[in-house]
């Protein structure tokens, strides 16, 4: 699934990387634990997340994740966003809370992302 | 304080030439400075990629690296990481200052932690990161004693991709 069809599902706003948005994505994973998500990446993985500090770019910089969705409205320091442009790292921001932004994706056809898949 | 000689460590995976360093970085590591965490794991990533090593072949060492540099932020008083660059791997050597570790075997379990809440709502602190760092890395060491500090030796061969 493209970037931007994801960005269309959750009417989210694109903070970083609007390059970025004809990225494919293969898969989903949502959580406010990096060390899960450090377990789970892949490198076509959308990261959705609650969390908003700088830690979580580096999660995605070190797992080569692609993508990152602040679910819940939840909305980066200029800081963080800056880092993420620096890594060619795409942000989207929604207002969806984490359950429905999950679901909507799920029902489109994003699938889970599962361990240690080395994509 | 190691419980291996170098030589040891590297021998029980017929590991060539562990005495060859081609190359050698060291990154200092402060406590308690979040916002800077991941930074020395960030520089490793350049490096490795600048050496154009495997895309898998990093993201093994630096997901095991990161999870290493956070321990090091949130429980250690500071120490160092060194990056050593091998004929067919790379090693990360982790030494921090204290406080150490009193019991390695429960530190060591799945889910096991000591966290503050605080760290916790950050994202960190759940008792995964020795999983992770374990999955990722082809051989694992750790030494510890209260007071002096913890010692972390961590190899990653080099694998066709």
């Amino acid at each position: 699934m493209k970037t931007r069809e994801i960005c269309k599902l959750l009417n989210a706003k694109v903070l970083a990387g609007e390059h970025l948005l004809d990225n494919d994505i293969e898969s989903a994973f949502g959580s406010d634990l990096m060390s899960d998500v450090l377990t789970f990446a892949n490198g076509r993985m959308a990261l959705l997340t609650g969390l908003n500090n700088p830690q979580v770019i580096r999660t995605a910089e070190m797992s080569d994740i692609p993508l990152i969705i602040f679910v819940r409205g939840r909305t980066p320091s200029e800081e963080v966003v800056k880092m993420a442009s620096e890594r060619d790292i795409c942000i989207l921001a929604t207002e969806f809370i984490m359950y429905e932004a999950c679901g909507t994706l799920y029902k489109a056809g994003l699938l889970p992302c599962t361990r240690l898949s080395n994509v | 304080m190691a419980l291996y000689t170098r030589q040891a460590f590297f021998h029980a995976l017929d590991f060539q030439m562990y005495d060859k360093i081609f190359a050698e970085y060291i990154f200092t590591i402060s406590h308690g400075n979040f916002e800077m965490a991941g930074s020395a794991s960030s520089s490793i990533k350049k490096i490795l990629k600048h050496m154009e090593m495997g895309k898998a072949f990093i993201r093994r060492v630096c997901i095991a690296c990161y999870e290493v540099e956070m321990n090091m932020v949130i429980h250690s008083i500071g120490g160092k990481i060194r990056l050593e660059i091998l004929p067919n791997g790379v090693t990360i050597i982790a030494e921090d200052f204290g406080p150490g570790i009193p019991d390695i075997e429960k530190a060591l379990k799945d889910g096991f932690s000591t966290a503050s809440k605080e760290i916790i709502s950050k994202g960190f602190g759940a008792g995964r990161g020795f999983s992770n760092i374990k999955l990722n890395s082809d051989r694992f060491n750790i030494n510890s004693q209260v007071g002096k500090g913890t010692r972390l030796e961590l190899l990653f061969i080099f694998r066709k991709e």
